[in-house]
Parts: structure tokens; sequence; C-alpha cells
């Protein structure tokens, strides 16, 4: 079989690797199969450079019509699979063309990328960063190599962060007050607050609070809208009286979250709400949703 | 849900909830043993969604609970380990709050807590405040309960209280009073409303779970009793105030009754004394249909053992005036609690004279105030009916009985008669029996006419019929018991001066004479007698008084006498009147009354001859007329005339013999009649021989030479041998055997006593004969071969023997007589 799959295989091996590959922090990315693998991440405005390798297998030769290497910010829609949108596209040709006749290094750098987007892997869009190898060859096809990269950006702490306060109920049935002590929290924050209940007249069973994720994709008539509830933590067991107020804490480092994204390059949007849903023992659901903003605070600046 | 299953179900759910609890925890060991805090966690956290049950009752749930919990402290033990988890406490405690489910959750935050608080990387007080915030997620009842009562059950060593590791700043005895109040409160709100879930149908239920939960409440008050540096002033400025403003907010019968009980149990006894007015007004404020009065009375009861346990607090409770406030708060209570039953009040009020006896004892006035407002409380009801409230007002009653041994100080006390009336005929008397049994014990003598005039009107139950009273339902046992008691208690009243004296006679005697045919008998000897002490008392110191004086209140005692005995005649009771009659006459007689002494003979005669009927009465009473006649000297010969002109006089009336042979006996102490009309109205001839020779002693008394009539002792000792030998005749005659010879030999003891007394008509040849023939008739028993000794015989035989050796004066009388 080794002669057929030579056969078929790609005439030489690309690889790519970051200059300070061994420390860059790895994290890790889904992909579309499922698997969970570890890419190297950066921030916008770093400067990604590296080195090429391409190697031809047991002594083929390589005729090409000259090497490039692009750095991509491509959003994939789902619906739309394999359509890819550039954002971002820069170019480097890295060679001539000629022909390589053994292992041959080529070195690169994108200085200063600006790289305003993150990564990012919804349920019906994802946007990721990619580097791409192109050995441009005239018949026989090109042979590409890509290689993810991850993209965060930090921000600092808002100047404004209001508290979420808000009284709700149902006549004569149900008044609640709840505030959240804040409407933006980084990715490790924890949610502090209070629900207190000023008239209860159903026989409530339980009280979760619920983290949605509410992504929508498109513009205009094709907009489409998904919502995920990213976590459901529980706040309070069985039925409180009037002037019971039940403490709410919950740590946002357990749940995969990423920042609000508005608007993003005008095809898509996260967004983050909380959920305050309280349950009767008929199982009915009353609940209120609040738009909280999430946002990646610069690690240095936490603790 | 619960509340519609059967207990089977409850068995089943209860055995999967355990199976749950094992699996998990099998697991959670695996875990453990593999130091891997994540599936730990994940475990851990299964295992305690267990407790996230409705279906079982508290009961049920404990048990689950119990299993759960030990299986944390497994846990605590690993968290405690930093190097087995590779966390730092204060990581892991945030990592256990991603915890999705509130109630697992908050179990392990409060075992890491404890852990946390333990490696004192943190103040205990903030640690604790977090943890009591946080458990008000969980606002089920019972799994509130629970998780509240675990974190009280893993905070108690860690408080930050004076002189534990874990003691903080100035403040820190009141972050741990803090701490424990706040999850006091919740608990008691969290218990209280166990009653408003569920339909009204199974409400019984609930109260039956809710009493087995209370004690998870009450352990909070427990802790606070405990907590060291707790000062008075902590106490009543923060820790009381707040937990009773809980307990009267909590507006629930069950948890304001359990919890005072539980204040008062677990405070001092100082504390609960300088914050009387505190407790006390919250005792006001208390649901109407809480059991106020059980909780007062244990309050009282324990102010009263801490007075009596040492001397030296009570100024304490004179600076606060307690009595004074726990007056007002009873009086309080019993006018806001209208529904209360008589009995409750009654038990307030018992409590209260309680208190004030151990603690006051030297205040009267007290214990009157409290009679009095018991007085008012009982005016204000219909009669009392109710058996225990009866039971509680003769507890009442007791009380002062038994504290003050004297009971000349209850007979002081204005309101103790009116409290009594209001006790139906059953109880007053049973309380009678009390103050009476209470004098007897104490041995307390009730000296003046007043208290005695009291006395009885106390105890007027047992001395005269009351109105409506159903005689045929007395026991006759009882009657007679409450009667001997009376009968007692009339020894008990003296008095040294003899005027006094004289008043109180007249006093229980006014009120015995009410006492009707049935209670006579038994209250008019001890009267009597103890009339009888006063004369013989008079008597003695005779000369002391102004002789006019003394006799004439002699005569009157005597008159009073006559009166009271006469009463008996309409019992009728004619021996015991006899007996009474007798005593007086020998009294009279003491005192040289000679008239006097006259006429209660004449009484006992006149009973005598028409009243005692029974031969066995008759001998009885021949014989007691006898004895006292002998030791008469009363009957001066001066009186002679008169006596034998007014004997003539009665003879017409009384032809038969006493009345004649008395009077004709007295005035010259000669027996001018013969005794055979007197004895031959005895039946049977036993008796009528045993009476003569009885007589026989009227002729010969020792000590008044004038009295020796030698001659008529031998003729009555002849009339009752001649008696003795038609008996045996008569005997003989029926049964063809003479009969015993017990007669003869009675006769023959007479005979020897008079011989010894020195009678010049007995003599021994006298003696002699009566032997021989004594012997011929033991003989003379035909059939009977063996001579049949009769005891008495051999040993008044052996008597005479025994003199006969001896010698000596004796011996030389006894010389003649041949055995």
């Amino acid at each position: 079989m080794n002669y057929l799959l030579g056969a078929f295989k790609p005439a030489c091996n690309i690889s790519i690797t970051f200059t300070d590959g061994k420390n860059r922090k790895q994290v890790p990315i889904k992909k579309d199969n499922g698997q969970i693998v570890m890419n190297p991440l950066f921030q916008s405005q770093e400067t990604i450079a590296g080195k090429i390798n391409i190697e031809p297998y047991q002594g083929k030769k390589v005729e090409h019509n000259g090497v490039k290497v692009e750095l991509l910010g491509q959003i994939e829609m789902y619906h739309d699979r394999g359509n890819f949108y550039d954002f971002t596209s820069l170019v480097r040709e890295i060679d001539v063309p000629g022909e390589i006749y053994e292992r041959k290094t080529y070195p690169f750098e994108f200085s200063s990328v600006e790289m305003p987007y993150e990564t990012f892997n919804g349920v019906n869009v994802r946007l990721r960063y990619v580097l791409k190898v192109t050995v441009t060859r005239g018949y026989a096809g090109s042979i590409v190599e890509y290689q993810d990269f991850v993209v965060r950006n930090y921000v600092p702490p808002p100047p404004i962060n209001n508290s979420i306060k808000m009284e709700v109920g149902i006549e004569d049935c149900l008044h609640i007050e709840f505030e959240y002590n804040k409407s933006k929290y980084h990715l490790k924050d924890v949610i502090l607050g209070k629900i207190y209940f000023l008239l209860v007249r159903i026989k409530i069973k339980n009280m979760d609070l619920e983290i949605r994720r509410r992504e929508s994709t498109g513009a205009g008539a094709n907009t489409h809208v998904e919502t995920e509830t990213l976590a459901k933590f529980e706040l309070m067991d069985g039925a409180p009286v009037r002037g019971e107020s039940i403490p709410v804490r919950v740590f946002l480092t357990p749940y995969d979250l990423t920042p609000t994204h508005h608007n993003i390059n005008n095809k898509f949007s996260v967004k983050y709400y909380l959920n305050l849903v309280l349950v009767d023992e008929e199982d009915r659901r009353y609940f209120k949703q609040q738009e909280i903003t999430l946002y990646r605070l610069k690690e240095e600046t936490l603790s | 849900m619960r509340t519609l299953a059967g207990v089977e179900d409850e068995e089943k759910w209860l055995a999967e909830g355990i199976a749950g609890i094992q699996h998990n925890a099998f697991f959670m060991h695996r875990a453990l043993d593999a130091n891997n805090l994540r599936e730990v966690l994940k475990y851990s956290a299964l295992m305690l969604s267990e407790l996230r049950t409705s279906k079982l009752s508290p009961q049920k749930y404990y048990d689950l609970y119990m299993r759960a919990f030990d299986q944390l402290r497994q846990l605590e033990i690993f968290f405690k380990d930093e190097t087995r988890h590779g966390l730092p406490v204060v990581d892991l405690y945030e990592l256990v709050q991603h915890a999705g489910n509130i109630l697992p959750r908050m179990y392990l935050l409060c075992t890491v807590g404890s852990v946390y608080i333990k490696s004192k990387q943190a103040p205990s007080k903030d640690v604790l405040k977090d943890l009591v915030e946080m458990c008000r997620g969980v606002q089920h009842p019972i799994r509130g309960l629970f998780l509240r009562s675990y974190l009280a059950q893993v905070s108690r060593d860690k408080l930050p209280e004076i002189g534990s590791d874990y003691e903080g700043d100035a403040n820190t005895v009141m972050d741990a009073v803090e701490f424990v109040l706040q999850n006091f409160t919740e608990m008691n709100k969290l218990w209280v409303r166990i009653q408003h879930q569920g339909p009204g149908t199974v409400r019984e239920k609930q109260e039956k779970e809710r009493n087995e939960l209370r004690d998870l409440v009450g352990k909070n008050l427990h802790v606070l009793g405990q907590i060291e540096g707790v000062d008075l002033e902590m106490y009543k400025e923060t820790v009381l105030p707040r937990v009773l403003e809980q307990v009267v907010n909590c507006k629930d019968n069950l948890a304001q009754y359990y919890l005072m009980e539980c204040i008062i149990q677990v405070f001092p006894d100082e504390y609960h004394l300088q914050t009387l007015e505190t407790l006390l007004t919250a005792c006001t404020q208390l649901m109407p249909t809480v059991d106020t009065k059980i909780v007062l009375t244990q309050l009282m009861d324990r102010l009263s053992n801490y007075a009596a346990s040492s001397p030296d607090v009570l100024h304490e409770f004179l600076q606060v005036e307690a009595f004074a406030k726990l007056s007002n708060a009873i009086g309080k209570v019993i006018d806001t609690q209208l529904e209360m039953p008589i009995v409750g009040a009654m038990t307030l009020f018992v409590s209260l004279l309680t208190f004030t006896l151990r603690v006051h004892p030297d205040r009267l006035d007290y214990v009157d105030q409290v009679l009095g407002a018991c007085v008012v409380k009982l005016s204000s009801v219909p009669k009392l009916e109710d058996a225990r409230a009866m039971k509680q007002v003769v507890a009442l009653l007791s009380a002062p009985l038994e504290k003050y041994s004297d009971i000349v100080t209850a007979l002081t006390l204005s309101n103790y008669p009116r409290v009594m009336d209001h006790l139906d005929d059953g109880t007053n008397k049973v309380m009678a029996m009390l103050i009476i049994q209470s004098i007897m014990k104490n041995d307390s003598c009730i000296s003046t006419a007043d208290k005695v005039e009291v006395l009885f009107e106390l105890i007027k139950g047992l001395i005269k019929d009351l109105d409506g009273t159903n005689v045929e339902e007395l026991d006759e046992e009882d009657f007679q018991e409450e009667q001997n008691s009376v009968a007692r208690l009339i020894h008990m009243l003296d008095n040294e001066e003899p005027e006094e004296m004289l008043k109180i006679i007249y006093v229980v005697r006014k009120h015995l004479m009410t006492g009707g045919s049935r209670r006579l008998p038994f209250t008019v000897p001890p009267l009597v007698f103890s009339a009888v002490r006063l004369v013989r008392q008079l008597e003695a110191q005779g000369g002391d008084i102004a002789g006019e004086d003394v006799r004439a209140t002699l005569r009157k005692i005597f008159q009073i006498l006559n009166q009271t005995i006469e009463a008996l005649s309409s019992v009728p009771c004619p021996e015991l009147a006899l007996r009474l009659y007798l005593q007086c006459a020998e009294a009279a007689s003491d005192c040289d009354l000679e008239p006097v002494a006259y006429e209660f003979f004449t009484q006992a005669f006149i009973l005598y001859e028409e009243e005692i009927a029974d031969s066995k009465a008759q001998v009885t009473a021949i014989h007691l007329i006898v004895g006292t006649l002998q030791r008469i000297n009363v009957f001066g010969v001066e009186n002679r005339d008169t006596l034998t002109h007014k004997a003539t006089g009665v003879e017409i009336f009384f032809p038969c013999f006493p009345i004649s042979f008395l009077l004709n006996y007295f005035p010259n102490r000669k027996l001018t009649f013969p005794f055979d009309q007197y004895s031959a109205r005895l039946l049977k001839k036993p008796d009528q021989c045993r009476a003569v020779y009885a007589c026989s002693h009227l002729f010969w008394v020792d000590d008044l030479e004038g009295n020796k009539d030698g001659e008529r002792v031998l003729l009555c000792l002849r009339r009752a041998l001649r008696i003795a030998n038609a008996a045996q005749q008569m005997i003989n005659a029926t049964r063809g055997s003479s009969g015993p010879v017990t007669l003869f030999v009675e006769i023959l003891n007479k005979y020897i006593y008079f011989f010894e007394k020195g009678n010049p008509h007995i003599t021994p040849s006298d003696i002699q004969s009566l032997i021989e023939l004594i012997n011929t008739e033991m003989q003379s028993d035909n059939g009977n071969t063996t001579v049949h000794s009769d005891p008495f015989f051999t040993s008044t035989l052996r008597y005479i023997r025994v003199h006969k050796q001896k010698g000596g004066l004796m011996g030389e009388k006894y010389d003649p007589i041949k055995l």
C-alpha cells in the first residue's frame, strides 16, 4: 500500500511553527469533528512570526510557481458551510517560482496585525484566524497547509458599570425585586446580588439563574437567532415567604463563556443574558431576562 | 404530595434515598482514595442530591440526613488535608460553590467553611456570616432546617467566642452571638412555615411532625446559652430582645410555647431575674392559644429554686421587685387570655404562691394578695366544677400549710377561707383534712379562741353537713377517718390560760353541736375530755384564782358538759354518753362538787335504765359504774338527809335498783339496798355473778377508813357464790356435766383480795371451803376421770402457796389454809 499512499500523498510536507511557540499559551479549540486541539493564543496588534518548513518526500522535487503565506480572518456561516468570508487577509510571498529539492525553511512575519475580532465558535457561526501556506503549482493543484491560531482581545474594566435592579411581578401573584451588582462582567467574574420577595401568592418550587447566549447571524430578513442556555444555577430551593431575600452568588469561571460581540463585521452578534426563572409546583415557569455584557479582562488586572 | 402517600411508600422512598447515598458515597470514597478532587466533588454533590427529596417525613428525612452526615465527616477530613487535593482552602471554598444545585452546594460549602475557619486563613466570623447568609437560598422548611442544623453543628466548636481558638477582635462575642441568633431566627421562620403548607386536613400530622423538628430549632438557644462571654449586659441588650422578638413575631403556638420553654431552661436564673420584666412582657404578648401558664409556671419554678439555692440571692429578688412583676404579669395573662380554663389560672396562682413562699416567706401580705387574686378570679366564674381546677385550688391552699409549719400563720390570711368557699364539698373536706393533718404533723397548738373560730370556719366541711351534700354517698370509712381527725384536732386546741381555754371550749362546742347525730359520737368525747382537763387544771391551781370564781367557772363548765353529753342522747349513743357522764362525775367529785357529781350519776343511771338494752353493754356499764363509784369520795354525810329524801322522790319514778342503790349508797357509803335487784336484771347468770362480786368493791375502799364494810362485802360475795352455784346447776341440767369452774375461781380471787386487805369477815376457812368446793366441782365432772385443771385456778393456788412459803405477815395469814 505504501506506494499507493505515496502516489496520493502531497509531494511535500509543510509545517508552520511560531517563533515563540514553546512559550506561548495554548488554548483548546473544538474542531469541526468535535476533537479538541490546542492552538496558540494571540491578541490584536501582536506580531505573528515564525518559520515555514517545506520538505519534499523521498527526494522528490517540487516544482512551483511561488510560495506564499496568508494570514486570514474568516467568518463561516454554518448554513453556508465552506464559504468563508475573509475580513482580514494579509499575504506574504515567501518564494519565487522554482523547484524545491530538499527541505527548505522560510521565515515569515506579520507585524502588528490588526485582529479586532476574537476567535469564536458558535452554533451557527464560526470566526477563525488561520495561517495559510500555498505552494502554487500549475497543474496537479496547489499544495495548501493551514495553521489555526486563536485570538483573544483583552479590555480594561469599563469605567461605568451600573448594577441591574428591577422590580417585576404578576399582579396579585408574585412581586419580586432583583438586583445584580453589575451590568458588565468579565469572564471570571462573580455575579452577586439578591432576590427580594415582595409578594408571594404562588407556591414556588425553586428558583434558578440561567446564563443564556443569544447568537444572531445574518441581517435583515435573513437574521437567524440561536439561543443556548450555558448555565443553570439553582438559587433557591423551596417556597419563600414575603420579605425573604435570597442571595445570589454565581461564579462565571466554570462556564464556557465568551465576551459579548456586537455586530461582528455585519455578520453576527453574540449577546448574554441572565435569566431568572421561578418554577412553581405545577412546573409553570416565571422568568425575567436581563442582558449583561461580558468582556475579557486582562489577566494581570485580575486578583 | 408527601402527605397523600402511605407509610409504605415512604419506607420505599427512604430506602431509595439511602441506596442513592450509599451508591454515590462508594464512588466518592474511591475518589477520596485517589485524591481526585474533581471526582470527589462530583460524587459528593450527587450523594447530597438525595437530600433534595420532598417525599419523606421529618423523621425519615432525619434518617437520610444522618447517613449523609456521616459521609460528610469523611469529606471534611479530605478537605482539611491540602496535600491531598492540592488546592488552597480559599480556592476550595469557591470551587464547591460551582455546584449547580443549591442544597448539595450549601452542604459542601458548610463543610469547606468549617475547614476554612479551622485553617484560620479567614476570621471565623466572616466565614460564618457568609455561610449563614448563603443558607437563605434553601427555603424549603425541612431541608432548610436540616441544612442549618448542619451548619450549627459544624460551627459549634468554631464560634469566635471568648477563650476559643477563633476569638476575634473586641466584638468577638457579639459576632458569635450574632451568628447563632441569625441562624436561630431563620430556622424558626422555616419551622413556623411548615404549618402554612399543605392542606388543612393534614394539620394534625403537621403539628406532630413539627414537634419532632423542634429540637433542631431549640438547639440554637442552647448554644446561645453556652457561648462564653455573654454577660448579663449583652444578654439583656441583645440576646434576649432578639430572641423574644422572634418568638413574639412568629405568631405561632407551638413555636412560642416551645421557645419560651427553651429560654427559661437554657439561660441562667440570674439573667431571668434581671430581665424579668422583658420576659414577662413577652409572655403577655404570646398568642392567646399558647399555654402561657406552663411557661410562667416554669419560670417561677426556676426562680424559686434559684431563690432556694442560696440566701445570698434573695436581695436580688427584692431589688427587681420580682413578686410585683410576676403578680402583674399573671394578672395580665389571666385577663387577656379569656379562653384560658379556670384550671390554668389556678395553676398560675399555685406557681406564684410557691414562688412567693420560697422567695418571700416573711411576706404574708404577698401570700394573702395571691389568694385574694384567686378569690377574684374564682368569683368571676360559676361554681367550680372542673376536678383539675379543684386540685389546683387544693394545692394552692396546701402550699402555705406546708411552708408555715405553724398553721396559725395560715389562719391570719384573710383570703384563705374565702378561697376555700369556692371548693365543692368533697374537696372542701379534703382540704380541711389537709389542714388538720398539717396541724398534727407540726404539733402546733392553737391557743386563742379567735384562731379556733377561724380554724373551724375553715374546716366546717367536716364539722357539719353542708347544703346539698348527699349523705348516702359518703363512704363510711372516709367519714370515720374525717371525724377521727376532727377529734384529734380538738386536742390540739389548748391554752395554759384557763379563761382563754374556756372560750376555746365555748367556740368548739358551738361548732360541734351543729354537726348532727352522725358526727357527735366522734366529736363530743374529745370536747368532754378537753373540758375535763380544764376542770382538773382549775382544780389544781384552785387557790390562785379567787375561790368564788373558780367554783363558779367549774359549775359553768360542768353545765356545758352536761348539755354537751345530753346531745349524745339524741344520737342515740347511750354507752358513750354513760362513760362520759361517769368521767364527768369523777371530775366533779374531785372538785368536791357533790351535787354536780350526783347529777351526772343520775344521768348515767337514767341512761342505764332506759337506753342500754344489750346485755353485754349492760355488764360493761355496771362495771364502769362500779369502778367510778368506787373512786368517788365526794359524797359527804352532811348531804345524806337531802339525798335520801331526794332518793325516795326519785324512786317513785325509777323504782329499780340502781337509782335507789345509788341514792342510798352515797350519803353514808353504806349499802342499804341489796344488789340482787340490780344484778338480777342481767340476763345471764355469769354476768349476774360477776356484777355482784364487782359490787363488793363498793363497800371496801382502801383509802377511806369510813368506807369499809366487811360484812357487806361478804354478803356480796356469798350472793355471787349462790348465783355461780345456780349457774353451775343450770349447765349441769342442760348438758349433763358441770361447766368450767371459772366463776368460782373468780370469786375465790375476790375472797383472797379482801382477805389480804384485812376484811375481818373473810376467814381462812371461807377460802379453804371455797377451794374445796372448786375441787369437788372439778372432780364431779362425771365421765371424765382425769382432773381437768383450770389454769386460772392453778395459778391462784400457786399464789397462795407462794405466800405460805414466803412466811412473814402474809404467810402467817395464809397459814391456816390447807391446800
